[in-house]
């Protein structure tokens, strides 16, 4: 057991950082007032791309680079729609993930089935020695301390700096906000950027160390989940990385419970993180927070009179 | 020297609407200056124009004697124009702090900024908590937050967009001492408002709108308030003619130890409310808006609102856990706040709009509504009571805000019902519209029916009612009688004087 342990923990860190990454990224985008259905079009591309690019140029960190850059690249295309002509947030963010799966397909073609290797693991020295515990946190790939260092960011800019002040600003209250004379289109454009960059990082993450092939579909709903994660997280970045953890750790459980024939039929089982999304938010709400946490203007197109 | 600030020939059109032509306004360093009208006579354009929310098809700027073109409120802030807006513009999760932070160049919320903003809190007499998050403050706080956050930027120019309407008379009192201050300490201060009394006692120059035109410049120190009022609203308004004496009748409305769940985590709780409104009657609830008012509506209507404790009885029935339709069935019709959305359907008609309160005591027809009835009724009620645009299938939203309240009015007293329950009857209407409907309510009454107005409007309260109860905190006084109370009265009971020290003796 001693030996399968640091096994098991790292696979949950690695489970839990895609979702991690790209909630982190639509939690930034919500603070900005807009709310991005098209998380999982973005991750689907970032995977492709990332995956493509890697076998292409025989490196893993240009492909997690392309990743990231595809992820920009739609969400260019989602800020122009959302925040410069004002479309509805919803039905755009969900033609951006049908969108998103259809190009995906396109990209991966030809990379179907392909093995990547893995990347080199990093060790932090020290700590990497602590028995159990030590291989499983403080060995891990360069995204993993990546997201660990994004966490901390963007927890301290929102929090402390005048940037996050004015982005809460603009998702809080839009009509305030312009107001006081703040750009709510650009704060919010550049919020949906960087959902965007996030979104395909994890996305690559997920074709390059996390299954490390490339398959259409692959990312099998786990851009909802990143949103369900911002929901759970209400507002809050330390509740977004528990949330991140417990379901990259329900994810593992429930592979080795159909490993060990546990009697339960394993679709049930493969089921299981995206019922606990449902009982998630089903208990907040039943705790009498509802709406709570969630920006002011979530959702609503800015159109300033003129 | 030229003046602070110069609008020259300000024109602004809304599609067919001509909110502002040619105004011209001056405003010099040092003078508290009035703008008056009436709702819809273009303040609010006027002002959003100036502060750069909005442009102006043509007309000039001028600052200091120079032309300026705002194209956003940052340049019009830029310039040193402040603003404390009527619908407070704060974030209500944000801090005091933070909500001030936001506004200043460069500023985030750190002890630098807590300094400065104490600082000049400190100097105008301003008092605020700045770690409380505003949506836990009250609207005097949030106001002296909003004119905190102005004052931060030194203005050159400070607008005050009806800052007395959310205030108990004690707050306005505070408010106009920091006015004065900041327009000693050198800044053009443009105070709107309706309320007359007040800028006769604050204002030494006043510019008045009508429709959209500056239809006089006066010294509203030496002008009486009833010319005032003529001028804005352009012919003289008829008085309210008292109903006929009548004898009042059995309690309509019962209201018993009436407590109510807050609604959500920034509501408020009803606290064993005791009421009776009798038949013949009008009773007035006042208050400071946001003290409980809307909830006491929702609780009385049935829409909303988890009763703890207590009764509600209409016309002998217990209707306290009924829907709103039993309600009616027991007699009683309600007109809520939101004209739109509420008490209408925007986008349906008129004739539509009649099936949203008569379904629930009438039939319309079966399966299909009957449209020939209602357009005959709402052609009725539009008859009655001199609604424009006179057609039954217009859309509700297409009205202006007085002649739709007089539809939405009409509709429920065409229902002949034995109570009516009404919250905010002139809010947003213009003067004559107002009138007519206080009119209405009071022949109504003088017909039999039970009536309870919720207002915010204190003189609206004072005309109507015969009994007056205030709302504070989310309880009520015990209702004294209209006849004789004086404004510092029902003042003081706004604040918390019990209403028995606060009867004269």
């Amino acid at each position: 057991m001693t030996e399968t342990l640091p096994l098991i923990l790292a696979t949950i860190l690695t489970a839990a950082t895609p979702l991690m990454i790209a909630a982190l990224g639509e939690h930034v985008v919500e603070r900005a007032g807009v709310i991005n259905l098209g998380v999982e079009g973005m991750m689907i591309v970032g995977a492709a791309s990332g995956f493509a690019v890697a076998v292409l140029a025989d490196s893993s960190p240009l492909g997690l680079l392309a990743g990231l850059l595809a992820g920009l690249g739609l969400a260019v295309a989602f800020g122009l729609a959302v925040v410069v002509f004002a479309t509805n947030q919803v039905a755009t963010g969900l033609a951006l993930t049908i969108l998103g799966l259809g190009l995906a397909g396109l990209v991966g073609q030809g990379f179907v089935g392909q093995p990547r290797a893995a990347m080199a693991p990093l060790a932090i020295p020290l700590l990497a020695e602590i028995p159990v515990v030590g291989p499983a946190l403080f060995t891990g790939d360069p995204v993993f301390f990546l997201s660990l260092g994004l966490v901390a960011l963007v927890a301290f800019v929102l929090s402390r700096t005048r940037l996050g002040l004015l982005l809460r600003a603009a998702g809080e209250n839009q009509d305030s906000a312009h107001a006081l004379g703040l750009p709510v289109m650009r704060l919010r454009f550049a919020a949906i950027l960087f959902g965007g960059a996030m979104a395909g990082l994890a996305g690559a993450y997920l074709s390059l160390i996390y299954t490390r092939f490339w398959s259409p579909g692959m990312s099998a709903g786990r851009g909802w989940i990143a949103l369900a994660l911002v929901v759970f997280a209400g507002g809050k970045v330390w509740r977004l990385v528990f949330g991140a953890y417990l379901f990259g750790g329900i994810t593992v459980a429930q592979l080795h419970a159909q490993a060990g024939a546990i009697g339960l039929p394993s679709q049930l089982l493969s089921a299981l993180p995206y019922v606990m999304t449902i009982a998630a938010l089903l208990a907040l709400s039943l705790g009498g927070r509802k709406g709570q946490g969630a920006a002011g203007s979530l959702g609503q197109p800015f159109v300033p009179e003129r | 020297m030229a003046p602070r600030v110069e609008l020259v020939g300000i024109t602004r059109r809304f599609g067919a609407l001509t909110a502002n032509a040619g105004v011209d306004l001056t405003l010099e360093s040092g003078v508290i200056h009035a703008l008056l009208g009436e709702n819809g006579a273009g303040k609010s354009t006027l002002v959003k124009i100036l502060y750069g929310l909005l442009q102006p098809d043509a007309g000039e700027i001028r600052i200091d004697g120079r032309p300026v073109r705002f194209d956003s409120p940052r340049a019009a802030r830029a310039a040193g124009i402040g603003m404390v807006f009527q619908h407070f513009s704060l974030f209500e999760d944000f801090t005091a702090l933070e909500n001030i932070a936001v506004s200043i160049p460069g500023a985030v919320a750190d002890r630098r900024l807590r300094a400065r903003v104490a600082a000049k809190a400190a100097e105008f007499g301003l008092a605020i908590d700045l770690d409380r998050p505003v949506h836990s403050l009250s609207a005097g706080e949030r106001q002296r937050i909003e004119i905190l956050r102005a004052l931060m930027l030194d203005p050159r120019v400070l607008v005050l967009d009806e800052p007395t309407s959310v205030l108990t008379p004690a707050e306005t009192e505070l408010l106009f001492r920091t006015i004065e201050a900041v327009a000693r300490a050198g800044a053009a201060v443009l105070f709107i408002s309706h309320k007359l009394e007040e800028v006769r006692r604050l204002c030494s120059a006043a510019t008045i709108l009508r429709a959209g035109r500056v239809v006089a410049r006066v010294d509203p120190r030496a002008t009486p308030a009833k010319a005032l009022a003529s001028l804005m609203v352009g012919t003289g308004i008829a008085d309210l003619r008292a109903a006929p004496a009548h004898a009042l009748g059995a309690p309509v409305l019962v209201v018993e130890g009436l407590s109510v769940a807050p609604e959500g985590a920034h509501g408020i709780a009803l606290e064993r409310l005791d009421l009776a409104v009798r038949a013949g009657e009008i009773v007035a609830i006042a208050g400071v808006a946001g003290n409980g008012q809307s909830e006491f509506y929702a609780a009385l209507s049935g829409e909303a609102g988890a009763v703890r404790a207590g009764r509600i009885a209409i016309a002998g029935l217990d209707v306290t856990r009924a829907g709103i339709n039993a309600r009616r069935r027991a007699g009683a019709a309600f007109v809520p706040e939101a004209r739109l959305g509420q008490a209408t359907l925007p986008q349906a008609s008129l004739a539509e709009n009649v099936a949203l309160s008569w379904h629930a005591t009438e039939d319309l027809g079966q399966p299909l509504l009957d449209r020939g009835r209602l357009g005959a009724i709402a052609q009725a009620v539009i008859g009655a009571f001199d609604v424009r645009p006179a057609a039954p299938a217009a859309p509700a939203a297409a009205l202006s805000g007085g002649n739709l309240q007089k539809y939405i009015v009409g509709r429920e007293i065409a229902r002949e019902p034995a109570l009516i329950v009404i919250d905010q009857p002139s809010w947003g209407v213009d003067a004559r519209a107002a009138t007519h409907i206080r009119q209405t309510l009071i022949d109504l009454a003088g017909r039999g029916a039970a009536i309870l107005v919720i207002t915010q409007d204190l003189d609206e309260a004072l005309d109507l009612a015969d009994r007056i109860a205030v709302m504070r905190g989310g309880r009520l006084s015990v209702p004294i009688p209209a006849r004789g109370a004086s404004r510092e009265t029902i003042g003081m009971m706004m604040t918390g004087a019990p209403a028995a020290e606060a009867v004269p003796a």
